[in-house]
């Protein structure tokens, strides 16, 4: 049995909604469902947990969990599961709560290797908040309790339903930087959904696009966004693309840093990160300008040479997305077809990315 | 005050009938109110039709069936048989077996609500943390459920101590055996003890009114939590 990879095949319906789910992906890292609401990720997401059963096959690891002929119940799986709204236990207290999950951790057979309690509490900033009870916590601060007492389960597979749909934009800012650690820090795969391709770009590795309970697309998270990006049925969307670059230095004076990309240099609002490491940086399609050469005495810091490989033609809108190769890694420009047609561009030519500015995604 | 003594053995008796009636009425009570609340199956319906029974029964058709069950042709006497008797009818088990019968709905219909107050998801959340179904019962369920058991406990003790038909019918009238205070002022009144009669009348009116009104404010605070 392949021991790294998830392999699930569901085929079914769940209250008249037809779900036919066929994946393979790996054990590790950060994994999307994404797709608009209704489209099935979430149910996609319970069948991994057992929480709804369909007919089909899982296997995670070496652990079959699911043949036609068997079924482990949530409760035997080594998962780990945040909820829309937490779910809290009402009646225990966040430091009860979990209690709860690290007293239960050790029975599942294939149980992860346990994390210290105090690194998860410190992890989430959770800290101040042991004594209270669920109901005198904010929405931001109980989905952390939730993440907490899901990562003290010992999950070898972390599930997360929309943890960030029930929360307002400021609550959202608050938590995200958290889920960017547990990524790195927890070392527990993930499987994330959501409909938001912002939170999708900024915390995943890899892309299942998810539409009508089918899987339509996968692909690496950088791709799939240049790729979501093209198509219409997406809404919610602000056309971007990712690159990746390591930080070479910081300009603290003028609170900027410098990532080097496969040919050249971009500026980037300061990252609190140390030189060398790798970041992902996002570029929207509407903040880079084409030039032919390159233009002196200009405000725009990130000037990067660039080929032109496709230009496709939004009559309707008089504006032209322009995906551009920049060292192996693809650009995309949006601009009028007035410009477009004044410059002439065609694949091949050699033309200068002009981007207005940039925003740090991840690591 | 030479009343009170005279009194003593029948309230004691009838407070040890109520007392055990509810303890065992909450530990089968509650198993059942919890199949009702999250069983799909579909004899859940009939089951708790059949439990409710008791609320519409006139108790002395209930007690007439539960008698002959009771007694020495019935499971009664052949479990009475067990340690050496000849029938339960007409002593304190078959009172207690008798009332339980008669005040399950009571019980268990506030559990079963309070059990289905439960959010779905806050028990998914239990079983993906490893907890198994006797686990959320336990863990979960009961205490997330202690209002309603609290409901059911009082109005059970409350109800038996208020039940005659079915223990004239089961228990008949044995003092310090099944004499228990409804049965004890039936005879006061029909022997014109009118004294006694009003200790009776007047304490269980008293007692009454103060377990709605503690009824009243457990579901009023339940609501307002």
């Amino acid at each position: 049995m392949n021991t790294d990879r998830i392999i699930a095949q569901f085929k079914g319906k769940v209250g008249g909604f037809s779900v036919d789910a066929n994946f393979e992906i790996p054990l590790s890292g950060v994994t999307a469902l994404f797709g608009p609401s209704g489209s099935g990720k979430t149910t996609i997401l319970r069948c991994l947990a057992g929480l709804t059963k369909l007919p089909g096959s899982l296997s995670v690891g070496n652990l079959a969990w699911q043949t036609p002929n068997h079924f482990t119940p949530p409760h035997l799986r080594p998962i780990g599961f945040a909820f829309q709204q937490a779910e809290l236990f009402p009646h225990l207290s966040v430091n009860k709560n979990l209690d709860f999950a690290e007293k239960r951790s050790a029975r599942r057979q294939g149980a992860g290797t346990p994390i210290d309690r105090s690194v998860i509490v410190e992890l989430l900033g959770l800290t101040h908040l042991l004594r209270r009870m669920p109901t005198n916590l904010s929405g931001g601060e109980r989905q952390r309790v939730g993440i907490a007492r899901a990562l003290l389960s010992r999950p070898r597979l972390l599930l997360l339903d929309e943890p960030l749909a029930g929360l307002d934009q400021l609550a959202k800012e608050e938590i995200l930087p958290y889920l960017d650690n547990l990524t790195t820090a927890s070392n527990v795969p993930i499987i994330y959904v959501s409909h938001d391709i912002g939170e999708v770009a900024r915390l995943s590795d890899l892309i299942l696009q998810i539409s009508k309970g089918r899987v339509v697309g996968i692909g690496p998270a950088n791709e799939m966004v240049e790729r979501l990006g093209l198509d219409a049925g997406v809404s919610l969307f602000e056309e971007s693309v990712l690159l990746t670059g390591h930080i070479t230095s910081h300009d603290k004076a003028n609170r900027m840093t410098q990532i080097s990309m496969a040919n050249g240099q971009l500026a980037s609002p300061i990252i609190d990160l140390p030189i060398a490491h790798k970041v992902r940086i996002r570029v929207r399609a509407r903040d880079v300008a084409i030039a032919l050469e390159a233009p002196k005495a200009i405000s725009i810091r990130n000037i990067l040479p660039a080929t032109v490989v496709i230009c496709e033609i939004d009559q309707a809108t008089g504006s032209a997305n322009v995906s551009l190769d920049l060292g192996g890694q693809s650009l995309r420009a949006r601009i009028t077809l007035a410009s477009l047609n004044e410059l002439d561009l065609r694949p091949g030519n050699q033309v200068f990315a002009l981007i207005k500015s940039v925003t740090f995604d991840g690591r | 005050m030479e009343y009170l003594t005279e009194l003593w053995p029948v309230i004691s008796l009838t407070l040890k009938l109520a007392s055990v009636t509810t303890v065992l009425l909450l530990l089968i009570g509650s198993p059942i109110a919890w199949f009702l609340a999250r069983c799909k199956s579909g004899w859940k319906e009939p089951l708790a039709a059949l439990i409710a029974m008791p609320l519409v029964l006139p108790p002395t058709a209930l007690g007439f069936y539960l008698l002959l069950a009771l007694g020495p042709d019935g499971p009664g006497g052949w479990l009475a048989n067990l340690w050496g008797g000849r029938s339960l009818a007409f002593s304190f088990t078959g009172l207690v077996i008798g009332s339980m019968v008669y005040s399950l709905p009571f019980v268990v219909q506030p559990i079963r609500n309070a059990f289905e107050a439960i959010r779905e998801p806050t028990l998914e959340a239990a079983r993906t943390l490893g907890a198994t179904p006797t686990d959320i019962f336990f863990r979960l369920a009961l205490p997330l459920a202690q209002r309603g058991i609290l409901t059911g406990a009082i109005l059970a003790f409350a109800h038996t101590i208020g039940e005659f038909g079915v223990i004239l019918m089961i228990g008949g009238d044995i003092p310090g055996e099944t004499r228990v205070a409804s049965v004890a002022l039936y005879d006061f009144v029909e022997a014109l003890e009118w004294g006694k009669a009003h200790i009776l009348a007047a304490g269980m009116i008293a007692f009454s009114f103060l377990v709605v009104l503690t009824a009243l404010m457990l579901s009023k605070t339940q609501r307002t939590s």
